[in-house]
């Protein structure tokens, strides 16, 4: 019994102790698809720097902010990243909770590519042609149904007659957001349905978009497997798989490194992150973390995340968003959130 | 007691006709199930075999490791190696002209080289001086491609005698036979079924127009005029199609023996000559236009050969240029092959060359030992207390369904579950072996438990009677001779749990311990990762170099399990006994 007794005091002291001691490594949540971007830098700061190896983790946009909103303190993360822009909400449960200096950084673009196998038809798609592939129900001149379309070329006429098949991202995944937003929102606005209307729109839940996982490689294989299925994945996959799928073109252009960087491809959306500047100066290397993500060698135009996938910034908001990470530049609320 | 006097003779019961039937019934029912047995048995064998094949057919990969040899000047002091590496490069290479060149030239290279370059560096073995041919760890898309990912290399002898002339940056080349023939077939094979595609895609326009305009009549307003574009939208884009693809036909047609184009969609063809490598640009039978990769030491005429790569260069992440560095080099023997060991003594890494499993083997080993030193004590303590010295009432009937509820809770309600209590309430350290072994712990807690219980009970009650008969006390009984009988089978459940936990990740996703984490955990606060979620991690990044590592990570975890059973297997052994 006593030594029991002792047992546990002894384990509680330990856990006690552990909490109390301070942090000596960066702690990094959020995207998956910036996980790649973020992994690749918190590699080189540890291999350049003094510093521990920051821990990443991929929790999802959504869920690595929740994680950062939660407080201030060595128990929280020092940064999040992120697929999207930060919501107001989120921006607004940051204040809440006391985490209200945050230094906003964007770091470059990702392509959301829409494929299928290298030997399949070469599809030439519009928005509209998505929407209307693929939106729960369809809007056409004036009339609300339920998405009656089987066949592609019941979308488009010039579309093979292949069953609609699209193996995607599921509702956790901000490349699925991402894809719902910039694809088949965007494609209900060009079918006529107003601002608001177009807002509400969601995937189809009959079997012609199928979800398939977080995991993109599961998605180039299935492709591979199955000609006639269409894939929904980030463009490093593309990238990485040339040999296996391929891309289709979007509004005329074909998802490739240039096009995307240059903002023609349209289905592209921005990657983020985001640091307490509260940490910085109590958890070590927060400030030398930002000024090696935010290097030439990173993500400039030959930089290493960019051999990864990343499509760096354009020349102009590289230089403001480098120097906003230089003298940390914190939010002041006045930024347009959704 | 009625029917003895009912019953017919014995004799017709067991001997009659029926009872053969019968009999012969039975036989055929026992011989079914055995074969059913069988079955089930194969099936089962040929799942293992097929996943072990899969496993190890591509873990195999990762024995090796490519490294080249090249002169390199390294100061005494020296501290960035990463600009040692490539001032090397650039050296090795200096024909390598322009941004895109250079940028293939510094890509053959892996930032392990440095590394290894900074641990020789700081373990004091690394020999300084200008000069001093070195060996480089080459990159991950190079080592695929010299695994024969990204196609195969062909080299074959020509038939006919070649003159090489200069003509600006390129090189004319004839040859006395129709060396280009091969090239140049398959150039037109590759146009023919470019035409076809863009054919087929007029095709479907045409369909389209059909459609539509079989639609036009019924319908008005804005519809019939958007109908109508679109109607001419797809006549124009067939047109365009088409013209392409009869563009295309004429250029196949074409008799003249002129020069056809080579894209990077098509297959790559180089010529080995004095020294150096052209890649074919234009070919038509006994002519074609190289653009030399790797300069020409002349243009006499002299032994020469055709090398082709069926993988076209869009294809690949290994481009051309360096196809024919990485060539040369291998024709100069400064290409080795060497035993992988960093795979194990170097922990996750962005770079598939130099990511290993060895931080994520620690983590493992010390969540189990967490898991272990928890769980076995407490599951048995509690298998004992229950079954030996409980009274039978309403709780322990409570606490018994719920122990059995609990084995059956899905695990990620676990994780929830430490990340409040461990991680919120106690201040348990994030991603820690502590945290994890905490909550594995709990999740394998009622798999011992009912295990232990189990073989408590297996026990036969005239030992225990025996031991108190004898004047032990109830203690005694149950630790002197209850429990060491019951321990084979506490071992079985307690492996059954560990290796349960073992292979879990879902529970560990809510404490953070499915993160990339470099450092190796020295121990159990320190952050760390485990075996099952290093696999989690690679299989899901886009490197196709990660892709062996995954299923050698996956040899790894079997491994480690075949081990810990081992030692539980040797434990049983010694602690059986049979009555």
């Amino acid at each position: 019994m006593k030594t029991r007794i002792i047992l546990s005091v002894a384990t509680a002291a330990a856990l006690a102790t552990s909490a109390a001691s301070a942090r000596d490594e960066i702690r990094i949540v959020g995207s998956s698809t910036v996980f790649p971007f973020a992994t690749a830098v918190a590699e080189q700061f540890g291999k350049k720097t003094q510093f521990a190896t920051p821990v990443v983790e991929a929790t999802g946009s959504g869920g690595g902010l929740k994680l950062f909103c939660t407080g201030v303190g060595a128990e929280y993360p020092d940064v999040a990243n992120a697929s999207r822009r930060m919501k107001a909400s989120e921006f607004k449960l940051c204040n809440d909770n006391g985490v209200t200096d945050i230094i906003e950084i964007k770091i470059g673009y990702d392509g959301i590519v829409i494929g299928n196998a290298i030997n399949s038809p070469n599809l030439d798609l519009t928005r509209k042609d998505l929407y209307q592939a693929l939106a729960k129900d369809v809007f056409s001149y004036g009339r609300m149904t339920a998405n009656p379309n089987k066949v592609w070329s019941q979308v488009n006429p010039s579309l093979p007659a292949e069953i609609i098949e699209v193996l995607g991202p599921p509702p956790t995944s901000g490349t699925r957001d991402a894809f719902e937003e910039l694809a088949i929102q965007k494609g209900a606005r060009d079918a006529g349905l107003d601002k608001d209307a177009a807002k509400e729109v969601t995937l189809r839940d009959d079997g012609a978009y199928i979800e398939a996982g977080e995991n993109d490689n599961l998605i180039v294989s299935k492709l591979e497997a199955d000609p006639k299925k269409v894939g929904v994945f980030g463009f490093s996959f593309l990238d990485q798989n040339a040999d296996r799928i391929k891309g289709a073109m979007v509004e005329g252009v074909e998802p490739t490194f240039d096009n995307i960087a240059s903002g023609e491809y349209p289905v592209a959306r921005s990657l983020w992150f985001y640091v307490k500047k509260a940490h910085v100066g109590v958890i070590p290397g927060i400030e030398e973390y930002l000024e090696e993500f935010m290097s030439d060698s990173a993500i400039g135009e030959d930089g290493y995340t960019v051999d990864k996938g990343l499509i760096p910034l354009p020349e102009e908001e590289f230089a403001k968003f480098q120097s906003a990470g230089k003298n940390l530049v914190v939010m002041t609320g006045e930024e347009k959130l959704k | 007691m009625m029917s003895e006097t009912t019953m017919p003779p014995a004799v017709s019961v067991h001997t009659g006709e029926a009872a053969k039937k019968r009999m012969k019934k039975r036989h055929n029912a026992e011989k079914r199930l055995r074969a059913y047995g069988i079955i089930a048995i194969s099936l089962a064998a040929l799942a293992l075999v097929a996943l072990l094949y899969n496993v190890f057919a591509r873990a195999v990969s990762v024995r090796t490791e490519h490294y080249i040899t090249v002169a390199a000047d390294i100061s005494k002091d020296e501290n960035d190696f990463l600009k040692v590496v490539k001032t090397a490069a650039r050296e090795a290479f200096p024909f390598a002209s322009g941004r895109t060149q250079k940028r293939e030239v510094y890509g053959l290279f892996s930032d392990g080289a440095a590394d290894d370059m900074r641990d020789a560096a700081e373990a004091g073995t690394l020999e300084a001086g200008s000069g001093i041919q070195r060996r480089f760890l080459l990159s991950d898309s190079v080592d695929l491609y010299l695994r024969g990912v990204f196609g195969t290399l062909e080299e074959r002898e020509p038939e006919g005698a070649l003159t090489l002339s200069e003509d600006g940056k390129t090189v004319l080349l004839q040859s006395t036979a129709a060396d280009f023939n091969d090239a140049l077939g398959l150039v037109k094979a590759g146009l023919a079924q470019q035409s076809e595609r863009l054919r087929r895609e007029a095709e479907r326009q045409s369909a389209g127009i059909e459609t539509l305009t079989a639609r036009l009549p019924s319908l008005e307003g804005p519809e019939l005029d958007d109908t109508k574009a679109q109607i001419e939208g797809f006549k124009a884009k067939r047109a365009q199609l088409s013209g392409q693809a009869d563009a295309l036909d004429a250029t196949i047609m074409a008799q003249g023996g002129e020069r056809l184009k080579l894209t990077n969609r098509m297959p790559s063809f180089f010529v080995r000559s004095n020294d150096g490598i052209l890649k074919l640009t234009e070919v038509s039978s006994t002519t074609a236009l190289g653009k030399p990769l790797i300069p020409l030491s002349g243009t006499a005429a002299g032994a020469w050969s055709l090398l082709s790569l069926d993988r076209p260069e869009i294809g690949r992440p290994v481009k051309d240029f360096q196809v024919a560095l990485v060539e040369d080099l291998r024709a100069k023997d400064r290409i080795e092959e060497v035993t992988n060991w960093r795979f194990f003594t170097s922990s996750d890494s962005t770079q598939p060359e130099i990511a290993g499993i060895y931080g994520a083997l620690i983590g493992s080993m010390w969540t189990m030992l967490v898991t272990f030193s928890l769980a076995f004590p407490i599951g048995v303590m509690a298998a004992i207390y229950l079954e030996e010295f409980a009274p039978r009432n309403r709780w322990t009937d409570f606490i018994e369904v719920n122990i059995n509820n609990l084995a059956a809770v899905p695990s990620i309600v676990f994780g929830l579950l430490g990340l409040a209590v461990f991680l919120h309430f106690f201040g348990v350290p994030r991603s820690s072996p502590l945290a994890g072994g905490l909550v594995l712990a709990l999740m394998t807690l009622p798999t011992i438990i009912i295990a232990s219980r189990a073989s408590i009970r297996a026990v036969p009650p005239s030992i225990r009677s025996a031991a108190l008969g004898l004047g032990a006390s109830k203690v005694q009984t149950t630790f002197h001779h209850v429990l060491p009988l019951a321990m084979p089978g506490i071992l079985t459940g307690t492996i059954i749990g560990m290796a349960q936990a073992l292979g879990e990740t879902a529970p560990l996703l809510m404490i953070g311990m499915v993160a990339f984490i470099t450092a190796v955990p020295e121990g159990i606060t320190d952050s760390a990762t485990v075996l099952p979620v290093q696999v989690f991690n690679w299989a899901n990044a886009s490197e196709r170099a990660f892709d062996m590592r995954t299923a050698a990570a996956i040899a790894v975890l079997l491994g480690f399990l075949v081990v810990m059973n081992m030692i539980a297997i040797i434990l049983r052994k010694r602690f059986e006994r049979r009555w």
